[in-house]
Formats: structure tokens, sequence, C-alpha cells
């Protein structure tokens, strides 16, 4: 097959939470479908490599291709026909990028910069998923290899360098945070459960994870309380005994559906002094709420109801958006590097072409001069080859080197030009500063 | 030389407070990791400075106010650096070091000529009670640095104003924890600094206790770390009482040093001996 000049091109089609809602992203998910969705883009015939990524906020196919227009319509084909929509439908909610801006996206998806929680980790994970599929399938070749690899790097340099991911952004999580902004260590600290909710389980097992000791659950009816209690590792009291668990209890979650406030400020305030006025944190999910929202005035206790938790959660959005900008610009520069490694794999037919230019002219210059080399014995002949190779060699060896370099630095395209004019390979040279698809004609009879 | 070495010390300390006031702000590692060096290169000056002044004055440099000052910043800087390297308590830098920066600053403003020991003064005792009581300092100064940083971050917490100022400073139980270790090294070295004193009175003087105004203001001084000390034992005072107790302990500390020295006339005032 006579070589292809144009160099390989990334695509990016999708949607995401903001462009499509949950019924369009699931159809387009293609998991109804008999035949794994990688393996019916992977067989889309202008697509050369292919990762497939479905979660339940996004659809994304990125393929490398070498011809990015035909790649786009057949993949919106696909989905039009295997995910039966209609085309407007899919054209409303889908993204297209391409080359730059593909992989702008890709770094920003794996990075959760375009998360719906920015700064979520998941994401990640389930890009490294899809990764996975894919090159246990072989439809990931050396572009997206590397660009995935790249990917996964961008976004850990990010988690890691801004503070993208280091404000809690769910109730349980904020409140397990601030308890460690009043004890520093949660190791030796005992919590406590009033009522039993879901929420209230969730924010206790963030609690253990978070190192906390003992757990004591109370709860209206006493066998709710024992269930929960036996599933989180903790013991079990009724609600009446409430007033003097608290002596021990360091951080309260209290979550009971009670119409009315359950704890009042005077309770409180007469077990500070058994407790030594160790430091008490209330947080009061409950609504309407259970507890005095007086409580908090009294010293050494602390009390957060869901309300001031919501406020927490959004100033720490609002701070993971600041941070976000940060992660931005590198994401930027990445893609631009990326886009410079892309780039300099244009070299790779140009440095073919002048290594198979340089062997045809030694077999040449041989087969001339036939008649005398006949005449030497077989080792002389060999010594003879070897010493053409090598000189041919050698010659290209600094020009190639050279094109290598100058074009992952800066722009190719120069430098090919010249290699181009400078060793006669002729047709090359047009072709490639148009950046032609398709079929290059060269003068000289190269095969892959 | 003495005065060469303390001007550069005062330099050296600057560029430190500037690098922990840099960390505080931006929150740079590596701002942090800089003025901490800064400073342990400092302190070795210091450390220099404050000898080469013992040998060439022949008698401790404990005497007048620049003196007095200068120790305690040292007293300070070294027990904030055995402190970060035992248990290390986040930007607690920013407040302690621009604090030692300032008293370098006011004893860089006293007269620093080496002027003969008055005969009074000359006796063993001398740097025993005198450093005592300025660790004694030191180490409130640094409590005092926490009680701050604790009050600050209590009020973001009880107001539920989680900002800038909550996500640099420690936890509450941390600055509490830490604000007890100083007491429990402060009140013994005050206690102790007292005795000596004490001593020292009956040796000079003739009488253990002779209620000048120093005395009196050390006695009420002590009073206050006592009860304080009495009640975190007793019934686990903590929190924001333990901290405004130890901020009015500190002002009387404080006044106890300058204020009695430069107002009140008595046995101690450095006053008179500067004029």
């Amino acid at each position: 097959m006579p070589l292809g000049l144009n160099r390989p091109q990334t695509v990016l089609l999708g949607v995401n939470h903001n462009t499509a809602p949950v019924e369009v992203r699931e159809r387009l998910s293609l998991s109804e479908n008999d035949t794994p969705a990688l393996r019916l883009f992977a067989e889309l015939p202008s697509c050369k490599e292919v990762v497939f990524l479905s979660t339940c906020n996004r659809v994304e196919v990125l393929v490398s291709t070498n011809r990015p227009d035909e790649v786009r319509e057949s993949i919106k084909g696909l989905w039009l026909d295997k995910g039966k929509m209609d085309s407007n439908t899919l054209q409303g909610a889908l993204y297209e990028y391409e080359g730059m801006s593909a992989i702008r996206h890709l770094f920003r998806v794996a990075s959760s910069l375009d998360s719906m929680v920015v700064g979520e980790p998941q994401i990640l994970g389930q890009l490294k998923d899809a990764y996975r599929m894919a090159s246990e399938a072989k439809t990931a070749g050396m572009v997206l290899n590397r660009l995935l690899h790249k990917a996964f790097s961008v976004a850990k340099r990010i988690r890691t360098e801004t503070r993208i991911a280091s404000h809690a952004v769910s109730i349980s999580y904020a409140a397990v945070e601030l308890a460690k902004k009043i004890f520093g260590d949660l190791a030796g600290k005992n919590g406590m459960l009033i009522g039993a909710g879901e929420m209230a389980e969730l924010a206790a097992q963030h609690l253990i994870a978070g190192g906390a000791d003992k757990l004591v659950v109370a709860n209206r009816t006493l066998s709710r309380a024992v269930y929960l209690a036996q599933s989180l590792g903790g013991s079990a009291i009724s609600l009446e005994e409430v007033g003097e668990a608290l002596v021990d209890a360091d951080i309260v979650i209290s979550s009971t559906g009670a119409p009315g406030i359950i704890l009042r400020k005077d309770q409180v305030k007469r077990i500070m002094r058994p407790r030594r006025h160790r430091l008490l944190f209330f947080i009061d999910i409950a609504v309407p709420r259970d507890i005095d929202p007086k409580v908090n005035d009294i010293d050494n206790v602390y009390l957060y109801d869901i309300d001031d938790l919501k406020g927490v959660i959004e100033f720490n959005k609002a701070e993971r958006e600041k941070e976000a900008s940060k992660a931005d610009r590198m994401v930027e520069a990445e893609v631009i590097k990326f886009m410079a490694w892309m780039e300099s794999l244009n070299v790779v037919p140009v440095i073919q072409h002048l290594q198979e230019k340089g062997e045809a002219v030694r077999q040449k210059e041989i087969s001339r001069s036939h008649k005398v080399l006949e005449s030497l014995n077989d080792e002389q002949q060999k010594a003879l080859d070897v010493l053409t190779r090598s000189i041919v060699q050698k010659i290209l060896q600094d020009p190639i080197i050279s094109i290598k370099k100058e074009a992952q630095e800066r722009n190719s395209e120069m430098i090919l030009d010249a290699a181009c004019r400078l060793f006669g390979i002729d047709g090359l040279k047009d072709t490639q500063s148009q950046q032609a698809k398709g079929i290059s004609d060269n003068s000289q009879d190269k095969t892959m | 030389m003495h005065k060469f070495l303390f001007q550069i010390t005062v330099f050296i300390y600057f560029i430190s407070t500037v690098g922990f006031l840099v960390h505080i702000i931006t929150l740079r590692k590596d701002a942090e990791r800089i003025a901490s060096v800064v400073l342990s290169v400092g302190f070795g000056f210091h450390t220099a400075a404050v000898l080469v002044r013992w040998f060439a004055g022949g008698h401790p440099p404990l005497v007048n106010l620049h003196d007095s000052l200068s120790f305690m910043a040292w007293a300070m800087v070294g027990s904030f650096l055995l402190f970060q390297w035992r248990c290390k308590l986040k930007s607690l830098g920013a407040f302690v070091i621009p604090f030692a920066m300032i008293i370098m600053t006011a004893s860089s403003f006293q007269s620093k000529e080496i002027l003969p020991l008055p005969p009074a003064l000359k006796s063993i005792w001398l740097p025993i009670h005198a450093i005592i009581c300025l660790f004694a300092d030191a180490v409130f100064a640094l409590a005092f640095c926490i009680a701050i940083m604790f009050l600050l971050q209590e009020r973001q917490i009880k107001k539920k104003r989680l900002g800038a100022v909550f996500q640099r400073l420690p936890s509450l139980e941390t600055l509490d924890a830490m604000n007890e270790r100083c007491l429990t090294v402060g009140f013994p070295l005050l206690t102790l600094g007292i005795v000596t004193g004490s001593i020292w009175a009956e040796k000079a003087w003739g009488s253990y206790w002779s209620w000048d105004p120093k005395e009196t203001w050390s006695l009420i001084t002590w009073f206050i770390y006592a009860a304080l000390f009495h009640q975190r034992l007793t019934v686990g005072w903590r929190g924001r009482k333990a901290a405004i107790m130890t901020l009015i302990g500190f002002a009387v500390l404080v006044f106890t040093f300058l204020g009695v020295s430069l107002l009140l006339p008595g046995a101690h005032s450095y006053a008179t001996w500067l004029k």
C-alpha cells in the first residue's frame, strides 16, 4: 500500500449532564445492544483507534483517525441507528471536538474539571476503566495510548498541585471535615447518632473512616438502633438515655423525624461540667431541627444545622471553581505539549522516505558496478554490503536527528519542507503543506 | 562585634518573618521551609551575639532592657524551633516570629552599650534568676500566640465563617493542647523564677520578700497563671475561657516585665541605671 502522509487526528464526540438529559445519555451508551458499544465503534471503517467512555453523567467516544469528517458522520450514524434516536435530538445534545480541542476536553474530563461537581474523583477511575477495556479489546493504539496516559498524569498533577478536590462538597463529608477542624484527629473520639436515618448513617461511616472510635446509636425504636449499631460496630441506647450518654460523646449527629426540639440548651449546659468542658460538636441534619439553636452559644459547644452545612458546601464549591481556573491553565500547557508530540508524528513518513531513498541509491549504485563486483568472493561482497549500508546510515543520521528534534520543538512544517527539498523527495512537500488526506503521489516506489 | 552580630540577627529574622507571612497568605509550602531554615540560621547568629556580648562584658548580658528583650526573643525563637521540631503546628510561625521580630526591633532601639555591672547584681543568681524568668516569659509569649490563634479559629467555627482564616489555622483541640503544654512548662519556670529571685534577694538585701513593685506584680502574674493551671487540672477548664485567661495572664506579664521597670521605681527598675 502506498504511503499516506496525513497524520492521525483525534476526534471526540459526546454528551454530558449539561448538554443532554438522562434519557439521551442512556440511549447513547448503547448498553442495550448485544454487541459492546466499543466493538461497534471500532468496526467503523475510518476509525483507527477508539476509547468509549460511558458513565451516568456522560457518554463520549474518542477516536484517532486519518479521516476526521468521515468518522464523525459514521459515529453519528451509528448512534442514530443503534440508539434509535432522531437526528435533531442527537445534534442538539452532541458536542464535537477535533484535534487540540478534543485533547483539551479529554484532559478536562480526566481532571474532573468538566464534572457536575468539579473535583469529584470518580471520573478518573471511570476513564481508566474505559481505557482498560479499550486496551483489552486492542482498540487503543499508539496515539490513544499516549493520549490517555497523558490525561491520567495531568489529572494526577492537577489533583496534587491545585486544591481542586480539597474542599468537601457533600453534607456528610463536610460535617466530618468540620469535626476534624475542631478535634484535629478523630482517633479516640466518640460519635453518637440520634435517630437512625440514612444521612446519619452515611455521616457515621465517614466518621469511622476518619478514625472515630466508639459509636452510640439512639433511636425511638430501639430495634432499628440495635440494627444500625451492629452494622456500624457500635452500641444502641434509647432516646431517654441520650442526656446521660452525651457526657461521653464528642460528635453528635442528630437526624430524627421528631416534630420539635428534642435537645434543649439547659440539657447540654448541664453535661458540660461532668464532661470537664471537653469540646462537643453537634451536627443537626434533621428538618425540622432536633437541637435548640441556642446550644451553639454554650462555651466549647459547636452546633451546625443542615443550612449551615449547605452554606459550607456552597462556599467550598466556589473555592473549587477558583482552583479550577488554575487547573485549566495547567491543562492548556499540557495540551500544547501533546500537540507538539502529535505534530512530530508528521516526521515519521518523511524519515521513512529518506531512509528508503538512501537504500534505493545504494542498491542502484551496487547493481551498476555489478560486473566489477562479481569477481569478489562472498566474504568481500558481504563486507562491501556492510560498508555501503553504514555509509548511507551515517550520512542520514544527522538530518534525521535534526528533523525529529526540530519537529518536537518548533513547527514541523518548515524543517520537513526543507528536508523534502534537500533530498529531492518529490510530491511530499505539497501534500505536507496542504495537510492533504489520502495518498501522496511520489515518484519513489515505496511500499509500507 | 556583638552589635554587628545583633544587627545581622535582626535582618535575618526579618527575612524569616516575611517568609512565614508569605506562607500564611499564599500557603506555599516552600516559603515555610525556607523561612524555617533562615530562622535557624538567624538563631545561630543570635546565640553568637549573646555569647560574644557575655565575654565582652564579663558578665551575663541580662542586665538592661536591650539585653532582656533580646534574650527573651532568643528564648522565644529557640522554644519555637524546638516546638516545631517536636510537634508541627500549622501557621504558628506566622504568629510567633513576627512577634519575636517586634521584640527584637524594640530591643534594637535600646542602648547597646555594655555598662559596668552594678555591685548589687554581682552574683551567680543573676544568670540563674534572669534566664529562668526570661524563659518563662518566652514560653508564655508562645502561649499567647497560640491563644490568639485559638480565639481566631474558635470565632470562625462558632460564627460559621469557614473562609481563608479557618483553612489556615490548626484545629481547636490541637491549639488548646499546645496552650496547655506551654502552661505546664511556663508555670513551673515562673514559680522557679520567683523562688530564685527571692533567694537572691535574701542574699543581696537580707530579706526574701520586700514588696517592691516588681515582686508584687510578679506575684499577681503568678496568681493568674496559677488559677488557670488549677482550673485546667481540676475542672478541665479549656477552650475559649482558658485562651482568654492566657491573654490576661500575658498582658499582666508584659506589665510586670516592662511597665514596672519603666514606670514604677524599685530595686528591679532598670530605668534608674539607664539614666
